[in-house]
């Protein structure tokens, strides 16, 4: 048999250990107006998200909290970086934008997503798939949210 | 002791790479392989004799059938049953013959206010069917803790089993962790009038085991990991607590009159195996139980314990990993839980998949004592008896390598109940 046969480094680029080792907006927020936590049971991977919206709709403010593999905390890190100051709208457009690169890996990644390309690497590793997705399926209900709520991955 | 070379020689699959290095499979407490014998009993079943069993009288019937029963026999040597082949349900695995005791032995014996005792680091599949059955009935559950270094201890068994015990439950060995003074408990449960139902996933495929000498009621095990393929697993029970249940599963095969409104069941253990089982599983199991027996349990086990000993030595080497659990292998089944650094078990195994080993990175179907053990996952090597310890030098490279690419800070972690 033989399978393409995807690398370590494809998956476990550089710029995804940086945001594993030092992931950007962790903690919480005083006052969020949405918190949402989401658990994948198959491998126990936990985000937590917290978002400050102003009148407006825009993201003025997001913090995480999670536990997981490096795959899933880069993820939810990195896309704390991208949404912080964007509307929901860019927010879901971005949501869409990840999920098709996660899912149609030949596609060129989009470029709006910028640094998060370095994830593309990861549709290559189907079982890994669930773990960068987790944080952007919290995004999404947080999106939907004025409260808390909690999601389980199917 | 085993020749494991030639032992190799009879599993075709490691003879395959992976990544472009030869597989090293140490995921046994999940599934193990299966030797050529295993595998020519399926082919020579579905080329040869094929037929549905118990019906049909003509020649394919009656061979399958023979077959099918003969394996019957070959588990109650296997085990030791003192109750012949009354004793051995064939079931799909050991999930399905704990959920059968559960439903049928629970539905018709247990009151509100019983008393089921677990321990905390049992299997889902040893934990799920008595929270179902227990909220059904209105019996409750009474965990029994490990202590810190991850042993069930007898006296914490003996605080927990009492007069209102009707059913203990616990992992012969744990899929995690070490063996569990299941003797010690079977004697307990007796004294207060309970039952004892033994999940031997973990330990059957391993060691002798001897249920007559457990003094237990209920053993369960599966086929798929103990060289057997997966869709054939065991319920032992005394014949006449089975004959005193109700039917789990309803339909053909097991019963003996059927009128329109009510019916009357077929004699154990055939009452509890409605439908066409896996015939060729079960015939499977039976080439398996030859395969190992042929090796000797005490065989097996004495090789297993050499390899986890020797894993124990080489991992601890490396200060940064935690292994959960006993660290003498006398304790212990082939199976080794750690966890290294920070790096989280997920990524851990993925390193390692690129080195050919694969290992079990997971909560390992054990949520409660992973809560116990402050993880949220461990890794978890097992090893079989076609393990050899230059397989337990390439776990340990890969996980050196691991280490390197995580950049693992080599200082000693707080030990973590282990």
């Amino acid at each position: 048999m033989n399978f393409p046969e995807p690398q370590l480094d494809d998956l476990y680029r550089d710029l995804i250990l940086d945001h594993y080792r030092h992931p950007r907006n962790r903690g919480n927020l005083e006052h969020p107006s949405a918190k949402v936590d989401g658990y994948n049971p198959l491998c126990g991977d936990e985000v937590e998200l917290e978002l400050l919206f102003d009148d407006e709709g825009v993201i003025q403010d997001v913090a995480f909290k999670g536990r997981g593999c490096s795959i899933s905390q880069a993820s939810t890190s990195m896309m704390t970086d991208l949404i912080k100051g964007r509307s929901k709208a860019d927010a879901q457009h971005f949501i869409e934008a990840f999920k098709h690169m996660m899912t149609d890996p030949q596609d060129e990644p989009p470029a709006e997503l910028g640094d998060l390309e370095a994830l593309q690497g990861v549709a290559k590793f189907p079982v890994r798939v669930k773990c960068a997705t987790l944080a952007w399926n919290v995004l999404e209900q947080g999106l939907r949210e004025n409260g808390a709520a909690h999601i389980e991955e199917a | 002791m085993l020749n494991v070379e030639a032992i190799r020689k009879d599993f075709p699959i490691l003879e395959r790479e992976v990544h472009g290095r030869p597989l090293v499979y140490l995921d046994n407490a999940a599934t193990t392989q299966k030797p050529r014998q295993v595998i020519d009993a399926l082919v020579h079943y579905y080329s040869y004799y094929n037929a549905n069993i118990h019906r049909g009288i003509h020649t394919l019937a009656e061979e399958a059938t023979t077959a099918y029963e003969g394996v019957r026999d070959k588990v109650v040597r296997f085990i030791k049953s003192p109750y012949g082949p009354q004793s051995i349900v064939f079931t799909r695995n050991t999930t399905e013959s704990i959920n059968l005791v559960a439903n049928a032995w629970g539905r018709r014996f247990l009151q509100p206010g019983d008393e089921i005792v677990l321990s905390i680091s049992e299997h889902h599949s040893n934990l799920i069917p008595w929270q179902l059955i227990a909220r059904e009935k209105g019996a409750k559950l009474r965990f029994v803790d490990i202590d810190d270094a991850g042993r069930l201890q007898v006296d914490a068994l003996q605080a927990a089993i009492g007069p209102k015990t009707k059913m203990v439950a616990l992992a012969h060995a744990s899929n995690v962790l070490g063996i569990n003074p299941v003797r010690e408990a079977a004697a307990l449960a007796h004294r207060h009038g309970a039952l004892m139902l033994i999940d031997g996933a973990q330990s059957v495929p391993h060691m002798p085991v001897d249920v007559g000498e457990l003094d237990c009621d209920f053993l369960a095990f599966s086929g798929h990991k103990m060289c057997a393929p997966t869709g054939a697993g065991v319920l032992y029970a005394r014949p006449e607590l089975l004959a005193a249940m109700d039917p789990f599963l309803g339909g053909g095969s097991m019963i003996s009159r059927v009128q329109l409104e009510e019916s009357t069941w077929a004699e154990v253990p055939h009452k509890f195996e409605a439908g066409t089982p896996d015939i060729a599983g079960v015939i499977g199991l039976g080439a398996a139980i030859d395969y190992l027996e042929g090796l000797g349990m005490e065989n097996i086990r004495a090789h297993e314990k050499q390899i986890t000993g020797y894993a124990i030595e080489r991992l601890s080497s490396l200060p940064a990993v935690t292994i959960y659990g006993p660290k003498n292998a006398e304790e212990r089944v082939g199976v080794v839980s750690f966890n290294y650094g920070d790096i989280h078990p997920h990524d851990v195994s993925q390193v390692l998949d690129q080195h050919g080993v694969a290992i079990r990175a997971s909560h390992h179907c054990a949520q409660p004592l992973m809560r116990r053990l402050d993880c949220a996952a461990t890794a978890r090597a097992s090893f079989y008896l076609y393990n050899t310890p230059q397989e337990v030098d390439a776990l340990f490279f890969a996980l050196e390598e691991a280490g390197r690419f995580f950049a693992v800070q080599e200082a000693p972690l707080p030990s973590s109940g282990a």
